[in-house]
């Protein structure tokens, strides 16, 4: 089961990653009007620091706090019965309403679509927003889905042997960083 | 993370790690429940049979709507609707039951071990939901997810299951996993209604109900099964009030803090006052609603996610 | 028809025989026994080299279910009696409850013909205490009597009333017949499925406690020694039953009155926890149930010291229909007749808790000696029963291979060592190496 990933490139740092993270803040409010109906929700697991980080960003450049929630998708995903290994249901904590709210939906890749997929379904069965955004870190491509993200830190082309792997301080430990590993051959 | 077995039998067999497993899912599902829309797709498409050999209300439609809430087809068979009246064996029930497709088969059977001998017949996975006096595993993990979601752990409580053990499934399926989760358990009741070597199980018995009760965490106090007496195992519901029914003065002896459960149904009166089964120590409701979460997530154990290889 | 079988260790209990002899067989009957029987004896004779195996008197069951008439569904005298001779008995005691069951001259009578239509070895009939076994009134004891009974017995529908338990104790002794006494006091023992204790309590089992057995021991050692009659309690199960027959046989000579018992093979080797081991398999359901280790060690002790007569199998055949179906709406049973020698050798003489001689004599002299019948023996002249045991044997109980029509034992599987090769009967070979000839 097991794969063995090599490290290609690191394709982001921890500074690069905060100045990214506050570009989209500062988008979030411009294209939202400011922060009025507003709740970030991220997508277990790196999505919940990413939805966190902007949260924290947003309340510095507006002084106004966003309600943040956290997603699990597991009871939604579509290869669960394909799956070798049964994945561990872990709560969703959304401590808002979101029907007519505008939901901005963090990860930390953005890849087939079939997550926020899964997400947006898991969304719906907790009401009606009226609106839902989609944040990530990086979109590599090969979407499967006709889904697409309303902000995007980085977009990185990527090969489908290729695996991106982001590491956040909150989950992960040590620095923030951002690599590109690729599955060695054997 | 997969069960050991494909089968819930009772929690004698069940490792503490698939108990833990069970539990923190449950946690997890929990928050599904008090949703406006009470419904996640993830068993959609599996099919679950609801297959009754005694009357019930809540343990069958708390499977129902775990399974319901889950996206399952739930269906159900009781005895007085279907070719069981007919004198149908259970081998014959559990064949027609595969052919017709069913992912999982919760039975409830009056007579211990039928759950087992379904479960060599079925390749589908067996709940028991109750087989005569042996177990009653789902109930058992409820009770326990109750007890953790008020008191935060199991191990080191004192729980003191009170009244006609020799009787209880759910007795049994506590015992089990209680004392392999850490707790200390006690019993307690009239000495024909303790079976015997039930201290080999690794509990203390008592015939005096306060000295049960005396420091306990938790009082689970049992359903007097007036349709499983025989004749002269105590005198008169009255006497057994008197002598055994859980009180106020006899809570008294429990901590300030303790926990009141029972099974359900109550013979209110008899092995509890009505006044305390509705006092504030009291987790009868919560015990209900805590078992839809404890059976979706043993649905969602069993039926999520497939043994087969797939790429992600 | 003659028949040398040549080189075997001859055990013949009945004449304190344990010797490498010849046996010779003749016109039905045992011919000779003794040292390198010459050449003279082997003329025409087949001839069967027994060397390194046991040669014994033909096996003796005191307690058989052959379900004829009436449930032949399970078994009838032609596959009860194959069963037999392939398991290495040559005669089998039939219990009287049939349907209708054996409670007049007739149906004793009919058991007989029926036999020498259609068995392979030798039956002797019970006759039931009651009539129709229902614990109220005499059946017509003296009667059965002359047509061949070799004793009485409600068996499986013990006699609860001691005034009935009586009058049959002193009624059958006129007859020189012992009452067989399945012990089991009913009210105590309820709807016990299997032994009270610490296996029903997991399980969920309602037990029937050991008590209920020991009682009705004592009542009929008791009525036994208030008749001066002879009261055969079978299959016993209990220490305390043990001890208590122990008790009695030290006083029953200078009280004038008779007490033998016998235990079964699954009572000496299957404890209570099997029925937790095996997950509710109803082949471990029989009556009485499945004790505990320490009422299994009593009852090998008491097979040691004597307390306890024979070995008798209970083989009490089921069809799946029977057994295939929830614990308590199992039948009670399990067969033995094919099992019996594997398991006695395996179990108990390989683990030295009784010696070969000892096992042989618990198969043959012992019955024989408590029902009075002419059989257990190797004396010329008497009938050519005989067994050929191999003790080294080594076989798998495989139940879909029995004689008998049911499959119903717990000891699917197992590893035996030890079986009876070759079985004559009246002289003729029945069966070899566990098959029917």
């Amino acid at each position: 089961m097991a794969t063995n990933l090599v490290e290609k490139a690191q394709i982001m740092d921890a500074d690069a990653i905060r100045r990214g993270l506050v570009r989209i803040a500062h988008e979030i409010i411009e294209r939202n009007k400011g922060t009025e109906g507003l709740i970030l929700i991220g997508i277990r697991r790196r999505g919940v620091p990413l939805a966190q980080r902007l949260a924290a960003f947003i309340e510095e450049i507006e002084g106004r706090k966003v309600p943040v929630g956290v997603l699990d998708i597991t009871l939604y995903r579509d290869d669960l019965t394909t799956r070798t290994e049964q994945p561990v249901v872990h709560r969703t904590e959304v401590p808002v309403t979101v029907a007519g709210k505008t939901i901005i939906l963090a990860d930390d890749v953005l890849y087939t679509g079939r997550t926020i997929r899964a997400a947006l379904d898991a969304l719906m069965d907790l009401g009606r927003p009226a609106q839902i955004q989609v944040a990530v870190l990086i979109d590599r491509g090969h979407r499967e889905l006709p889904i697409r993200a309303d902000y995007v830190v980085k977009n990185v082309p990527t090969s489908k042997r290729e695996v991106i792997e982001c590491h956040l301080t909150e989950i992960d430990g040590g620095e923030d960083r951002v690599m590109i590993m690729e599955k060695a051959e054997g | 993370m997969r069960l050991a077995s494909k089968d819930i039998l009772g929690l004698q067999e069940m490792s503490t790690t698939d108990m833990q497993l069970i539990l923190d899912t449950a946690e997890s599902l929990k928050e599904i429940i008090s949703r406006p829309i009470k419904k996640v797709p993830t068993l959609r498409g599996k099919t679950v049979l609801t297959l009754f050999y005694e009357p019930s209300t809540r343990t069958r439609t708390s499977f129902e709507l775990a399974g319901k809430y889950m996206s399952a087809d739930t269906v159900n068979i009781a005895t007085t609707t279907s070719s069981v009246v007919k004198g149908e064996t259970l081998r014959d029930t559990a064949r027609t039951v595969e052919v017709m497709g069913m992912d999982v088969v919760i039975m409830r059977h009056p007579i211990s071990g039928s759950c087992h001998y379904l479960a060599k017949i079925l390749d589908a996975s067996v709940v028991n939901a109750g087989d005569g006096m042996h177990e009653h595993p789902t109930q058992g993990l409820l009770d326990m997810f109750t007890i953790l979601q008020r008191k935060g752990q199991l191990k080191g409580l004192r729980v003191a299951i009170v009244g006609d053990v020799y009787h209880s499934r759910v007795a049994r399926s506590n015992i089990w996993g209680l004392t392999k989760m850490g707790a200390e358990v006690v019993v307690a009741g009239p000495s024909t209604l303790i079976p015997p070597y039930i201290e080999e199980l690794g509990v203390k018995a008592y015939t005096r109900v306060e000295e049960a009760i005396e420091g306990a965490d938790v009082v689970n106090v049992l359903r007097l099964q007036l349709e499983r007496q025989q004749r002269g195992l105590f005198p008169s519901t009255r006497e057994y009030s008197r002598i055994f029914g859980v009180n106020r003065e006899r809570l008294a002896l429990a901590k300030k803090d303790h926990l009141l459960m029972h099974p359900g149904p109550m013979n209110r009166g008899v092995e509890i006052a009505s006044d305390v089964a509705d006092g504030e120590h009291s987790t009868i409701t919560e015990q209900v609603t805590n078992g839809v979460a404890v059976r979706m997530a043993i649905l969602y154990l069993l039926l999520g996610g497939a043994t087969d290889e797939a790429a992600d | 028809m003659k028949l040398l079988i040549k080189g075997g260790r001859v055990i013949d209990p009945a004449n304190k025989v344990d010797a490498v002899q010849d046996v010779l067989v003749k016109d039905g009957k045992i011919a000779a026994v003794g040292k390198e029987l010459g050449s003279e004896a082997a003329e025409e004779a087949k001839v069967v080299n027994a060397r390194g195996k046991l040669v014994v008197p033909g096996l003796i069951d005191m307690h058989t279910h052959l379900r004829e008439p009436g449930f032949e569904y399970k078994e009838d005298i032609a596959s009860g009696t194959r069963a037999a001779a392939c398991g290495g008995y040559t005669a089998v005691v039939a219990m009287a409850n049939t349907r209708p069951v054996i409670d007049t001259a007739s149906e004793v009578t009919f058991i007989r013909e029926r036999t020498a239509t259609t068995g392979a070895v030798n039956v002797f009939p019970v006759g039931a205490v009651t009539k129709g076994q229902k614990g109220e009134e005499l059946a017509e004891i003296g009667d059965m009597a002359a047509a061949g009974a070799v004793a009485v017995s409600d068996d499986g529908h013990p006699v609860q009333n001691g005034e009935v338990m009586r009058c049959a104790l002193e009624y059958a002794k006129m007859f020189k017949l012992p009452v067989i006494s399945h012990c089991e006091d009913r009210p105590l023992a309820g709807e016990g499925v299997i032994n009270l204790g610490r296996v029903s309590t997991i399980l969920g089992l309602r037990g029937m406690p050991a008590a209920a057995e020991e009682a009705m021991v004592a009542r009929d050692i008791l009525l036994a020694e208030m008749t001066g009659g002879h009261v055969h309690l079978t299959h016993v199960s209990t220490a305390r039953s043990v001890d208590l027959i122990r008790w009695a046989k030290s006083r029953a000579r200078e009280n004038g009155f008779t007490v033998t018992c016998d235990c079964t093979p699954h009572h000496l080797v299957l404890t209570e926890d099997a029925v937790e081991r095996y997950l509710y398999d109803t082949n471990t359901k029989v009556n009485p149930p499945l004790r505990t280790a320490a009422d299994v060690d009593a009852l090998r002790r008491g097979l040691a010291d004597g307390t306890i007569d024979a070995i008798a199998t209970d083989h009490a055949p089921h069809h799946q229909d029977d057994k295939d179906v929830e614990y308590n709406y199992a039948a009670f049973g399990i067969v033995g007749l094919e099992t019996a020698v594997g398991l006695i050798f395996t179990e108990l003489v390989a683990k030295k808790v009784i010696s070969v001689a000892a096992a042989v004599e618990k198969l043959t002299a012992g019955p024989a000696r408590v029902l009075g019948l002419p059989k257990g023996t190797l004396q010329p002249g008497a009938d050519a029963d005989v067994t050929v045991i191999d003790p080294a044997a080594k076989w798998t109980v495989d139940p879909s291979a029995f004689a008998s029509k049911a499959r119903n034992t717990p000891f699917g599987g197992w590893e035996l060592t030890g079986r009876a090769v070759l079985t004559i009967a009246g002289g003729r070979v029945v069966a070899e190496d566990g098959r029917v000839v």
